[in-house]
């Protein structure tokens, strides 16, 4: 099964890049979850949680507002802030 | 010691004091401008995705937002100055302030109403010292700009840009900084923020990088409405990071100047003082000399 890139971006760094399996996070309309092989997107992002789940397990990183896009298996997730203190590299 | 040579040896010991100085703050500001540039390099993924998001709703929807319509009759322009908050680093201010003199000169040529909003105690000083108004002002932060100061220009500015001419809104928005090129050029520079013209980061994308048709949640029009706005706060960043990095360079540029003219300086009197030393020494020999003979010829 394929994977998706996932790449985390705050305003002034790159939080975390890494594969992962699935990726969940609060739009404006509500949860989305993105697995591989989902169509391209742009959502707006509210002030929430991120989840982002891997083999061994998921990650959560908390963001303000913000935004993401998925590409061929690509998931940008931009915010201006991002609380990813419990994330391992 | 004869009074010219104390003279000289006070000069020296003060040039002394003064190249301590100028060579601490320009080892400070080479270990600086290095972080700050590393800082333009990390706000680029941020930008890097933010401009590519925006092209993408550009290209794929016919929405007209109000921060990408031009207006037709411009009447009012407001122009962000960035400058620093400290002097010592050459012309880092003064040029940005030249730049900004002629910007303003130009558009009022062409009728525009100019509003100035200023980033930087230099820039402050300016305004003050001539009685000029201006819209706003932010400083004491310039070598070091967080993400946060930069939000809070990009509101003021998108605010002033939204509202009506009649209660003191702008039709567009200039900004004068300085664009960090290398460690030994950095130009003064005008970009026009607003009405927006989103246009590539640095790199160009690559020729089979097409982008995709977007799906947008929940449409494009919030899509955009949520985007630009952090479009613009991340490339009045950009402008204050790239103003950090510049500041720096020059001012470690200036600082290594004035050390080698304090060397050059030192040298030079150092060469008075030995000169001084020497012609004291001469008259003393010829005074005792004169003394010798005067007694001889007594006896």
């Amino acid at each position: 099964m394929s994977t998706l890139q996932v790449e985390l971006v705050a305003a002034d760094r790159k939080v975390w890049e890494g594969e992962a399996d699935m990726v969940i996070a609060r739009t404006v309309d509500g949860e989305l979850g993105i697995l591989p092989g989902h169509t391209p997107l742009l959502g707006v992002l509210v002030e929430g949680e991120v989840r982002i789940k891997s083999g061994e397990g998921s990650q959560t990183a908390s963001i303000d507002g913000g935004f993401l896009s998925v590409d061929r298996d690509k998931v940008i997730i931009v915010a201006e802030a991002v609380d990813a203190s419990n994330f391992t590299a | 010691m004869g009074a010219q040579m104390r003279v000289y040896r006070q000069r020296i010991r003060s040039v002394q004091a003064t190249k301590k100085i100028t060579r601490a703050m320009e080892l400070i500001a080479a270990s600086r401008v290095v972080k700050a540039q590393q800082r333009v390099r990390e706000s680029s993924p941020y930008a890097r995705a933010l401009t590519r998001a925006v092209s993408a709703v550009a290209t794929f929807s016919n929405v007209d937002h109000p921060l990408t319509t031009e207006h037709e009759n411009v009447r009012r322009a407001a122009v962000l100055v960035v400058t620093s908050d400290r002097g010592l680093a050459g012309a880092y201010s003064s040029s940005v302030l030249k730049e900004s003199e002629r910007l303003i000169g130009d558009l009022r040529a062409d009728g525009k109403e100019v509003v100035p909003y200023l980033v930087g105690r230099k820039a402050v000083g300016f305004y003050k010292f001539r009685k000029r108004d201006y819209a706003d002002e932010w400083t004491g932060f310039t070598d070091q700009p967080t993400f946060d100061v930069a939000r809070e220009i990009g509101e003021a500015l998108v605010a002033a840009f939204n509202q009506d001419f009649a209660e003191g809104g702008v039709d567009e928005v200039h900004i004068v900084f300085t664009r960090f090129v290398n460690m030994v050029t950095q130009e003064p520079d005008v970009i026009r923020m607003l009405p927006l013209e989103v246009v590539e980061g640095e790199e160009a994308p690559a020729e089979d990088d097409v982008l995709p048709l977007y799906e947008f949640e929940p449409s494009a029009e919030q899509v955009l409405d949520a985007l630009l706005p952090k479009y613009v706060t991340a490339r009045i960043y950009n402008c204050l990071l790239q103003a950090a990095a510049s500041e720096l360079a020059s001012r470690q540029r200036a600082m290594k100047s004035a050390t080698d003219n304090a060397e050059e300086l030192i040298k030079k009197y150092t060469r008075l003082a030995n000169q001084a030393r020497q012609a004291e020494i001469t008259q003393e020999i010829s005074e005792i000399v004169g003394g010798s003979d005067a007694l001889a010829d007594a006896s």
